[in-house]
């Protein structure tokens, strides 16, 4: 049976802030742009943001682009590609300023301007005092940037598939990436997409770990579409555990609730930080304050009865700053703890949060593979962008506030390279069916009949797995086991689970069953490139590697599905216009 | 922790199998402070043909509003203990049912698109961004949350009756949350777009938006002051 089909210049993949900024550039560039996206725009993860974004605008305290690149690199513990990173730090001022013309309802400041908070790894003159780079709208900086940019969307006219959920990139002979092949979710009836072009903007995979603060749509598709052409995943074993999840619940208690002057104790009353930053104190990098939240629970400081967390304190910061600045997570406190923050303290704990890892790009948002001219070959007609996509401007860790930053420059990097190569390739090159086969033979393995074992039940072992394996802290035969575990738990999931519900009607189960095949993907490329890094730099702490190995280790890792092997390529230390930052101890 | 049994009975509707919708109830294990989505995942876990929708679980995405117990709210953050038993769940009601708790929510979104709800600004961009005292900004508090989750336009009569012609609380919330912005520069089109006697004012005010808005927004409140500025720019 053959599958309709609808063509289009830009496919994008995902409608949260990376998806939606470059719908909106190519829109308004009247180009036929279709964005495919499985829940309604306005429910994707951008939403769940809270804390802010992070431009240079030295509204509250002096600052510059450079300091921020500084910042940015140092938090990325030097695994960061330093031309990258220039380049968003330079675009997010006019980028700030354009989400403010879109509409952005940000906090002000009494002279009228964009509101900017402290977060942590920011400073001034390159490691000097606390910088206030984060601009915000109270703490719901994600919901008013996604929204804002869904309702810019509107005005432009882009094209929405909503509620589609993408099964397989369509890469033809040559190389080229040629649409997508989807799933109307509604109807549940196949649909190919051709496009001369192809954004991935899918977002992460927290849900990959049991506990985490990420939605139940995150489950990594983009990246395992990816993996399934043959582009290997880069820099995977660095996963953000951001320090403070609630409790045993995972909500995210933002960053700026620390910028806001909260502070963390533990058991003992004690403010631990001063022994882990003294200068920085709970404002450190997100790696650093995770570790060290860990380790005060590990030498059995932690609070509680089963003094196993610690707690972030706000009530010193007054009823005012805490409902006015921080909402939300007032909201979040009150419904899921039942407590004031203003009041009482909250339980945290690091939950697993944000990917560094994803999708190799240029700083242009093209994708590049390792093939026949070198390590960073593009691959045509593909482009990824946000969290999916791994430039790479966060390194081995990300500072907060960098997140939205990065989906919204890349975005519409990818929208502007989109509008050239569109340019140069007016036409769409032929999509023969047997370029379906892959994706067709994806849906039709879910379709087997008889008994096997649920989609549920592995999912939550493939999570649990996943957290006992490769957490906060690491070493190489906890990780070897994990592999050896996740390796038979991929069989299982090839060979022996089976989907009860063959319905065709909004089948949410034949959605869940997709996704496990990308969370098993991702969390492989995870694991195993976790094991084979043998050091410690930003988010991968290994107790066995404790120290950073810049003369083995300052490069990039590269994961491919095929036999799970493992590539290097080197990082990009040259700038696009000053000198490079050496590696340096990082210390806060 | 204490955990108990709850029962929980859920609307059963599949456009393939069924001719009619009924109730199906099951047994669910809930702990103290389980709220209502966990509860239906773990139907979802016993059988996997139930299908809703959610996705955040902390009332940002505003995916999985649904009737319970007569009452339309996001599941994520409704307390399982809170709600009397059986616990009652209902799709949102007045929309057309896709599947179980899914419904059709094209009309909402049509409406919503139709207040035009995005910021129009004629003057030529600054290079900054657009100056606005804190006061201004202020006024946007209680507007820019709405999440579109649909709890208040299906809860509300004049949406049931009228769903392609009136705009319904959702929509006009936002229609407000321009007309509020010092930013914006198209009021007077923006008015003229609300005139008629369907689009603005087949509101009522029997207020069941403000009683069920779980972002805790007060709709009829801004469709009185888009009233209050009609009079205002008429005189």
């Amino acid at each position: 049976m053959s599958i309709p089909r609808r063509r289009f210049d830009a496919l994008i993949l995902g409608a949260g802030g990376a998806g939606l900024n470059a719908a909106l550039r190519l829109a308004s560039a009247e180009l036929r742009v279709a964005v495919v996206s499985k829940v309604f725009p306005t429910r994707s993860h951008t939403v769940a943001a809270q804390g802010g974004v992070n431009a240079a605008l030295a509204n509250v305290l002096p600052d510059d682009w450079h300091w921020h690149m500084f910042d940015t690199v140092k938090g990325s513990d030097y695994l960061g590609d330093q031309d990258a990173i220039e380049y968003m730090c330079r675009e997010a001022i006019p980028t700030v300023y354009e989400l403010d013309h879109a509409g952005v309802p940000f906090s002000r400041l009494d002279n009228g301007k964009i509101y900017q908070r402290a977060f942590g790894g920011q400073s001034q003159s390159f490691g000097g005092d606390q910088a206030a780079r984060t601009c915000a709208a109270a703490d719901r900086t994600g919901h008013a940037i996604l929204h804002t940019l869904y309702q810019q969307n509107i005005r432009a006219r882009s094209h929405f598939f909503d509620e589609y959920f993408a099964v397989d990139l369509i890469k033809d002979d040559d190389g080229y990436v040629i649409g997508a092949l989807v799933l109307d979710i509604e109807s549940g009836e196949p649909l190919v997409i051709e496009s001369k072009t192809t954004l991935v903007a899918t977002g992460g995979f927290g849900q990959v770990f049991r506990t985490t603060t990420n939605a139940f749509i995150n489950t990594g598709d983009g990246l395992a579409m990816a993996l399934r052409i043959g582009v290997p995943l880069q820099d995977m074993e660095f996963y953000q555990f951001h320090p403070t999840g609630v409790a045993g619940k995972g909500m995210l208690i933002t960053e700026g609730a620390r910028g806001e002057g909260g502070y963390l104790v533990n058991g003992d009353g004690e403010r631990f930080m001063e022994r882990y930053a003294p200068k920085a104190l709970d404002l450190a990098g997100r790696d650093v304050v995770a570790r060290a939240i860990v380790t005060e629970i590990r030498e059995g400081r932690g609070c509680g009865a089963a003094r196993d967390h610690v707690l972030l304190k706000l009530d010193h910061l007054g009823r005012e700053v805490v409902h006015h600045r921080l909402p939300g997570i007032t909201d979040i406190c009150q419904v899921f703890l039942g407590i004031d923050p203003a009041r009482e303290p909250i339980p945290v704990f690091p939950t697993a949060h944000y990917a560094m890892g994803g999708i190799p790009t240029d700083r242009h948002a093209r994708v590049v593979a390792p093939a026949r001219h070198g390590p960073e070959e593009v691959v045509p007609g593909l482009y990824a962008a946000g969290e999916c996509a791994c430039v790479s401007v966060h390194g081995a860790n990300r500072l907060g506030g960098n997140s939205l930053l990065d989906i919204l420059v890349f975005g519409r990097a990818a929208a502007k390279d989109i509008l050239d190569y569109v340019a140069e390739n007016p036409n769409h090159r032929p999509l023969h069916d047997r370029y379906l086969e892959p994706a067709r033979a994806r849906l039709a393995r879910w379709e087997r009949r008889g008994d096997g074992e649920s989609v549920h039940a592995v999912k939550a072992e493939l999570r649990k797995l996943m957290e006992d394996h490769c957490g906060v802290f690491r070493d190489e035969d906890t990780m070897a086991s994990g592999v050896e575990r996740l390796d038979a738990l991929r069989g299982r999931v090839i060979e022996n689970v089976r989907l009860r519900d063959q319905s065709r009607t909004f089948n949410t189960a034949r959605i869940e069953a997709l996704e496990l095949d990308n969370l098993v993907d991702v969390g492989m490329a995870t694991l195993v490139s976790a094991l084979y890094r043998q050091e410690s730099r930003g988010a991968h702490s290994r107790v066995d590697f404790t120290e950073r190995d810049d003369m083995h280790w300052m490069r990039h890792s590269l994961y491919s599905r095929e036999d799970d092997r493992m590539d290097y390529k080197p990082v990009r230390t040259k700038p696009l216009t000053v000198e490079s930052f050496p590696p340096k101890a990082r210390v806060y | 922790m204490a955990s108990k049994m709850v029962e929980v009975s859920v609307y059963r509707f599949h456009p393939e199998r069924d001719n009619k919708p009924r109730m199906q109830t099951y047994q669910v294990d809930v702990q103290p402070g389980t709220m209502l989505r966990e509860a239906l995942l773990e139907i979802k876990a016993q059988d996997e043909s139930f299908a809703f929708r959610h996705s955040c679980g902390e009332g940002v995405c505003g995916s999985d509003g649904m009737n319970v117990n007569g009452r339309n709210c996001l599941a994520c953050i409704t307390p399982v203990a809170e709600l009397k038993q059986p616990i009652q769940v209902r799709p949102l009601p007045g929309r057309p049912v896709i599947r179980d708790l899914i419904v059709d929510m094209s009309q909402f979104y049509e409406q919503y698109r139709g207040v035009r709800p995005y910021l129009i600004r004629k003057d030529p961009l600054p290079e900054q961004e657009i100056l606005q005292s804190p006061a201004d900004r202020d006024a946007l508090d209680g507007l820019y949350e709405c999440i579109l989750c649909g709890c208040c336009s299906t809860a509300c009569p004049s949406f049931w009756w009228n769903p392609e012609k009136f705009h319904g609380p959702a929509a006009l919330l936002q229609a407000w949350r321009f007309l509020a912005d010092s930013r914006d520069q198209a009021t007077d089109e923006r008015l003229d777009g609300l005139e008629g006697p369907y689009k603005l004012f087949r509101c009522h005010t029997i207020m069941n938006c403000v009683e069920v808005c779980p972002k805790g927004l007060n709709p009829t409140k801004a469709i009185g002051r888009i009233k209050e500025l009609m009079v205002e720019k008429s005189v």
